[in-house]
């Protein structure tokens, strides 16, 4: 589902391929619902050793997070500090991922290349950055962590699946129609680049 | 105090302060976001800057580490030979960073290579890392605290150019690397560039440079001249904060270098995130301390 409160556009799991076609690459939303965190080791395991994910996270979320949290007397988990860890190391699995698990949306960190881009495309997903080193906004944001598998990965390898309300914000990245805003503005960014080295380079011959 | 007591009593000042520096950034670095954050105009980036002042201060609040990825610690030590615990040092520092792990929590972020097994301690085989300068005749010891994050060690590059392709070279090497990696790594980065012989030496270099205050500057004439060149062209690309657009994308570069073979031109880049949490310490031979960092840092023993 998505909705506008209080100003805030929400996406709530589950999500439909329709509701993220009014998503489009640059927009910033929050988001309301169950994710799961997965980084290289759950997708080594899900991609390479067709493992399922111990989480159904079709229609839902995965999050590229490495989380501390701590374990409470009770057995249950307390979420310290959880913020997205960077995507671009997850690039080989995703268009498999995605295409397994059937997963909606993905958090994580930076750009992301053409094969989680093709999945966006072919899948109907989409893939947002929430801006990075803001580990307690993320973890006050995370109402309950519902579960830890996989905990033989170690705590930042492991699957955390969690129930958040209104994470963000959250910036769309990839969108459905496999529009990439990093690589966008990176032939922008490498334009630049070129010129500024020429530019730099002619006040620096020191060498004799 | 019995030997084994002042080694006690290091390991627990040290261990505080790994832990504050794991919630609480240094002073020169949050004075330099602060700037940063007053001069940018993008609407996104004006919203990035405030959720990161936000959760620094949510940080302070609930006494928790700002960013999840608490690093994997590195130490850089300036030891004065005639110091008390020289022989201690290591040891102490390990069992402060287990002790900090538990009680921060820090996350746990050391893996054994091949084996492929996360410790559950933050300490392995060669970790936590020590670099050694020894300080002849001082009584005193002075400690860079580091907790390399993952993301910003990414762009981590060292190579040995011919001296033929000159400084020019270098610009091409840095640059190139802010783009194809630094704005995945949380810009507004700290970037270090090492100059030197070998790789190794580069590479050292460009982490001391890490270390160096946000807006310092080289005594060398010409190279303060790059850091100022290569910061104000990196500013120029426009990723800014997160890579997403902005003014700003670095909060300095900082160039450490020393000398090389005539037939080779070290160089090396190592990058720091906007969370930049790298702390300094100095004790006296009485394990007085003075921190040069954080001066909100003080467990009653400091100066």
């Amino acid at each position: 589902m998505i909705e506008v409160r209080n100003g805030r556009t929400i996406l709530t799991t589950p999500v439909s391929e329709s509701d993220l076609a009014r998503l489009r690459i640059g927009d910033v939303f929050y988001l309301d619902g169950e994710l799961a965190t997965g980084r290289d080791s759950v997708h080594e395991r899900t991609v390479y050793e067709g493992k399922d994910l111990p989480v159904d996270i079709r229609d839902k979320v995965l999050m590229h997070a490495g989380p501390i949290v701590k374990q409470k007397e009770d057995g249950g988990w307390e979420m310290i500090s959880i913020g997205p860890t960077t995507s671009m190391r997850m690039e080989k699995y995703e268009y498999d991922f995605v295409k397994a698990t059937g997963v909606r949306v993905i958090v994580g960190k930076g750009g992301m290349g053409p094969s989680t881009a093709a999945a966006c495309r072919d899948f109907g997903a989409i893939h947002c950055v929430m801006p990075a080193g803001n580990a307690v906004v993320g973890a006050v944001c995370t109402e309950e962590i519902l579960g830890g598998h996989w905990l033989d990965l170690g705590m930042p390898e492991a699957v955390w699946h969690c129930r958040v309300r209104e994470l963000g914000p959250l910036i769309v990245t990839i969108d459905t129609s496999g529009r990439n805003y990093f690589e966008e503005k990176k032939t922008e960014y490498d334009r630049i680049r070129r010129e500024q080295t020429e530019l730099i380079s002619k006040q620096v011959h020191f060498t004799k | 105090m019995s030997h084994l007591a002042t080694a006690g009593k290091m390991t627990g000042i040290m261990a505080a302060f790994i832990s504050y520096t794991a919630k609480n950034l240094p002073d020169d670095v949050l004075a330099r976001l602060e700037a940063l954050r007053s001069q940018e105009t993008e609407p996104l980036a004006v919203e990035i800057y405030s959720l990161m002042f936000r959760n620094l201060q949510l940080a302070r609040e609930l006494d928790r580490p700002i960013c999840q990825d608490t690093g994997y610690m590195q130490f850089w030590i300036r030891c004065g030979s005639s110091f008390p615990l020289i022989g201690e040092l290591e040891g102490l520092l390990t069992e402060a960073v287990r002790i900090a792990t538990a009680e921060t929590p820090l996350r746990y972020n050391v893996v054994e290579t091949f084996d492929e097994v996360n410790t559950g301690t933050n300490t392995g085989t060669g970790a936590p890392t020590f670099w050694w300068d020894i300080i002849p005749g001082w009584d005193g010891c002075e400690i860079y605290t580091y907790p390399a994050g993952g993301g910003c060690s990414l762009p981590g590059h060292a190579m040995v150019l011919m001296p033929g392709q000159g400084y020019e070279a270098v610009v091409d090497f840095v640059l190139e690397r802010m783009t194809s990696y630094g704005l995945n790594a949380c810009p507004p980065l700290l970037v270090g560039v090492g100059i030197g012989t070998s790789v190794e030496t580069a590479a050292l270099n460009a982490k001391h440079a890490l270390m160096r205050p946000v807006g310092s500057c080289s005594e060398n004439e010409r190279v303060a001249k790059l850091e100022q060149l290569l910061e104000d062209g990196i500013n120029a690309i426009g990723f800014g904060p997160q890579g997403l657009g902005g003014r700003h994308s670095v909060m300095g570069v900082n160039v450490v270098n020393t000398a090389r073979h005539p037939a080779d031109l070290g160089v090396a880049v190592s990058v720091s995130c906007w969370c930049h949490r790298r702390g300094r310490i100095t004790f006296d031979s009485d394990l007085n301390y003075t921190v040069s960092t954080h001066s909100g840092f003080d467990m009653g023993g400091s100066k």
